[in-house]
């Protein structure tokens, strides 16, 4: 059975199990659009360079419940470092069980007992709100199966100096699956967060990951956020991370992709009040077949605001990579200052890149640029380094580096950094430089 | 300087001065499009066979895909009825002229005041003029002075009659019929446009143009233009327009197409006046226009534009690089004000090795017009060391109006290099404060700020036009700054 068939057939019975309220009024309405647009082929203009009929017409299987992993697999995938919380989603259900966190900075509730809970209202105010943006069917798909998902609050003026982790593990040792995690996380005012989404795989069928989160983030908070995909050739993405800048605050997120099937990753960054500033960086280092789409709106609503957004690509092997950012500019939006960057190196010849950036302005006293390249590496200092004696692969791999330190850096937690630059130099084939 | 000030001056008294109508009795089709029309057109044309043919298959494609006019574009347009539209519209001529002495001095009148001459004693201009009057040419000037060097210019018409093999070979060979849905439209119902062919190494001594105007009422013009540059040939095309006043929009569906040989260069500029609307968005010309070039190994095709009318530009000139080392060139400055809206850019498709591509874009937006960038640069598998630049500029005067950027690239190939910037900003009020310290007032450091903004396009255009368009840039501004 194909994946569409199986999302039919699955819809009512999950739908029954779920029960009404909130959730449910939200998952009809998605579902009904769903119905009509369907999953995205490349006649839609956003879904031009990135193909899911394929993927839609595969056999997976989707499940409301999850196995729990043994603890071996769970401290396989664990990074080396302090947490606040670490909270597990397997197959795309949150598990509390598995999960820890301080409770005097947070709350921490699956997202349907949430939804009857103290802070419904939150719920009623942020829980889709990328809806209004993300018009496809995936993300229609994701709210027409919310149930089981994640709902984080972080309390006023609390600053929590650890690192959130939230582990995506999708089990693929028996079968191929779909999983849909969603959550929601609302910063109150004052709070300051770190927030880390590890994506992991276990077995050797096919994934498809179709996620959406969404962070509110209130007056005066700090959001940083980092998504970082490391999963195998077999293990498709669709990603949502739509940040809401309600009040004024500070938000960096980075986005980083070293491997994978067929990924594509929105980030709308929404920065509806005055003096909003935003920053957002990308990664992608890929090779093999893999083909790693980043999609980006930031959408500047209120004046003065400011943004920046870089992104850096590189190419090995058969892999594409698309890039696609839109910066809006509202009418009311003056004196906004928005920037965009996309570079890109192509390693070899059969790797292509297709990027987009794009400007839609509608204020006139704004500063708005983007730019974006797409070249090779630079000859001459390939020989510059060769002439001093490093051979060849080194002298790549240590340009290569150069070049991906732009986003390296702005990985503010060590054990993150270390771990990424870890599998840079893997990838690069070299030990240390 | 001193022009600068003297056109505002002048503006402030007319808005659009080519407004005016010609009362001319005219021979035209009845409105509507079926097969009948096309019929009629190809039998006023006095066509062959072959080319009603070819009409007719267009159209039949073009019915298949009626109801799918792209949307794709950052325009909106109430849905134009394309059986209320006039197909063919000529001006009656008892005789169909032999010499350009007797054209009817009506229309002989009509472009004097369009300062268009006619008159081939007037060398001052030194330029060989096709003109086009809504469905037919009525003229060209110096055909037999090019005919002495193997250049024919004359009417695509004249073309189809007289040059059969020519024009076989290379219509459609760009722009396929099939190619997209007003391309599918022209190609059924195209009623002019300027045929050219530059033999064998010829420079052509002089500036070719065609001049286009749309006179009657509910008629569309759907023009078509051949141009082809033999090996090593050059050869520089000029193309004007304007249309009178009115209060409903006119369609204007043009197809052109450029073919340089090996080693050919063809430098193609446009300045785009049509009637672009009142200041409530009333009336103005619809512009949805195709053009495309194509280059052989060592040959160079450039564009260059300046669209300051028309109530929707919809047009994307590109060049298919296709031989090695071949080089394309897009310079276009785009203004907008009061309702326009321009979605305008270039595609430059990299096939050959070592092919190079420079886009440099101009936008300039005013009162509550959008304008748009759209632009592809589309890098092939075997375009080794290809190179391109590309450069769109938005410039912003007032706050209701809006300037958007849409760039695509391709690449397909690790040595070649793609480059891209834009920025969009407004005046600097340091800028302004600058001159007026220096003694000149805003209006005029405006005019004098966006001049310079402009400057790199405008160098790119011939003498006796850059003049021209420097003239209406402050004309189509004209009240909206300050």
């Amino acid at each position: 059975m194909s994946l569409v068939e199986t999302i039919q057939d699955k819809y009512n019975e999950l739908n029954t199990f779920a029960g009404n309220g909130l959730l449910g009024s939200m998952r009809e309405k998605a579902f009904e659009k769903y119905n009509k647009s369907g999953i995205p082929t490349s006649r839609h203009e956003e879904w031009k360079y990135t193909r899911l009929t394929s993927l839609a017409n595969k056999n997976f299987e989707l499940n409301a419940t999850a196995i729990l992993p043994s603890d071996e697999v769970l401290n396989s995938i664990r990074l080396q470092t302090e947490y606040a919380a670490e909270l597990f989603f397997i197959n795309g259900v949150f598990i509390k069980e598995i999960s820890s966190f301080q409770n005097d900075a947070m709350v921490v509730l699956p997202l349907n007992e949430a939804a009857e809970s103290e802070h419904k209202n939150y719920l009623h105010q942020h829980l889709n709100q990328s809806s209004k943006y993300m018009k496809d069917g995936m993300n229609a798909l994701n709210a027409a199966f919310t149930a089981n998902g994640l709902f984080v609050l972080i309390k006023k003026d609390k600053v929590v100096d650890k690192p959130i982790i939230i582990y995506h593990l999708t089990d693929t040792t028996d079968d191929n699956v779909f999983v849909q995690p969603r959550s929601l996380f609302v910063i109150e005012e004052n709070a300051q967060v770190q927030l880390i989404e590890l994506y992991k795989n276990n077995g050797l069928q096919e994934s498809f990951t179709n996620e959406v989160i969404e962070i509110a983030v209130h007056e005066n908070a700090k959001l940083e956020y980092y998504k970082v995909q490391d999963e195998t050739e077999n293990c498709h993405h669709v990603g949502t991370t739509h940040v809401q800048q309600v009040g004024k605050c500070f938000t960096h997120c980075v986005t980083v992709t070293l491997n994978g099937g067929t990924i594509r990753n929105n980030i709308n960054m929404i920065l509806e009040a005055p003096n909003n500033e935003g920053h957002l960086y990308g990664l992608y280092m890929v090779d093999g077949k893999t083909h790693v789409d980043n999609h980006s709106i930031v959408d500047n609503v209120m004046p003065n605001c400011f943004s920046n957004e870089l992104y850096k690509g590189i190419m090995e092997g058969n892999s594409t990579g698309v890039f696609n950012g839109k910066i809006y500019v509202r009418q009311d939006a003056q004196k906004t200052n928005a920037y965009q960057s996309n570079k890109n190196v192509l390693m070899s010849d059969t790797a292509s890149v297709n990027t987009k950036p794009q400007l839609e302005i509608y204020a006139d006293d704004v500063k708005c640029s983007h730019g974006c390249t797409v070249g090779r590496l630079d000859n001459e200092a390939l020989f510059y380094l060769r002439a001093r004696g490093i051979d060849e692969k080194q002298a790549k791999a240590l340009l290569l580096n150069a070049f991906a330190s732009d986003i390296l850096e702005q990985v503010k937690p060590e054990a993150l950094r270390t771990y990424i630059g870890k599998k840079i130099n893997e990838r690069l084939n070299i030990d240390e430089l | 300087m001193s022009e600068m000030i003297e056109t505002l001056e002048q503006t402030a008294l007319s808005d659009y001065k080519y407004g005016f109508v010609t009362d001319i009795e005219a021979d035209e089709a009845p409105l509507g499009l079926n097969e009948d029309i096309i019929r009629f057109i190809s039998q006023k044309k006095c066509e062959p066979e072959w080319m009603l043919k070819w009409r007719l298959k267009a159209f039949r494609y073009w019915l298949s895909i009626e109801d799918k006019e792209p949307t794709w574009a950052n325009i909106s347009y109430p849905k134009i009825d394309y059986q209320n539209i006039r197909y063919y519209s000529a001006p009656k001529q008892k005789i169909a002229p032999g010499s350009l002495d007797e054209i009817d001095p009506e229309l002989r009148k009509t472009f004097d005041k369009l300062g268009i001459s006619l008159n081939e004693q007037n060398r001052l201009s030194g330029i060989a003029v096709d003109a086009v009057i809504d469905s037919v040419s009525i003229g060209t000037t110096f055909k037999a002075q090019l005919a002495e060097q193997g250049i024919i210019f004359c009417s695509i018409t004249e073309a189809i009659q007289h040059h059969p093999d020519l024009v076989k070979k290379y219509m459609g060979s760009v722009v396929p019929m099939t190619d997209n849905y007003f391309a599918a439209l022209n190609s059924a119902v195209f009623t002019d446009g300027s045929f050219c062919y530059i033999p064998k190494g010829v420079r052509c001594p002089m500036e070719l143009s065609t001049y286009f105007r749309i006179n009657a009422e509910n008629t569309g013009q759907f023009e078509r233009t051949l141009l082809v540059a033999d090996e090593g040939a050059y050869v520089s095309y000029l193309e004007g327009c304007t249309a009178p006043m009115r209060d409903e929009n006119q369609l204007h569906a043009a197809v052109v197409e450029l073919v340089a040989l090996d080693s050919a260069e063809i430098k193609y500029s446009t300045v785009q006046n049509w009637y672009p609307g009142d200041k409530e968005g009333k009336g103005g010309i619809y512009n949805f226009v195709t053009k495309r070039g194509i280059c052989g190994a060592n040959a160079k095709i450039s564009w260059t534009q300046v669209e300051t009318g028309s109530a929707i530009t919809w047009k994307y000139p590109s060049v298919i690089l296709k031989g090695d080392n071949a080089v394309g060139e897009f310079y276009s400055v785009a203004v907008t004000n009061n309702f326009q809206q321009a979605d305008t850019g270039t595609k430059m498709l990299h096939v050959g090795k070592n092919t190079r591509s420079r886009i440099v874009s101009k936008g300039i937006s005013a009162g509550r017009s959008n304008n748009s960038y759209r632009g592809l640069v589309q890098v092939g598998k075997n375009a080794h060391h290809s190179r391109n630049f590309s450069q769109c500029d938005s410039l912003l005067l007032g706050d209701k109006c809006g300037a958007h950027t849409f760039p695509y690239i391709e690449t397909k190939n690790s040595t070649s290099i793609v480059e891209h910037e834009a920025t969009t900003s407004k005046i600097g009020e340091d800028q302004i404060f600058y001159c007026n310290q220096r003694g000149i007032d805003t209006e005029t450091a405006i005019a004098l700020i966006i001049n310079g903004f402009a400057k790199e396009v405008m160098n790119q255009l011939p003498m006796e036009f850059a003049v021209e368009a420097q003239k209406l840039l402050a004309i189509s501004l004209e009240g909206s700054v300050g």
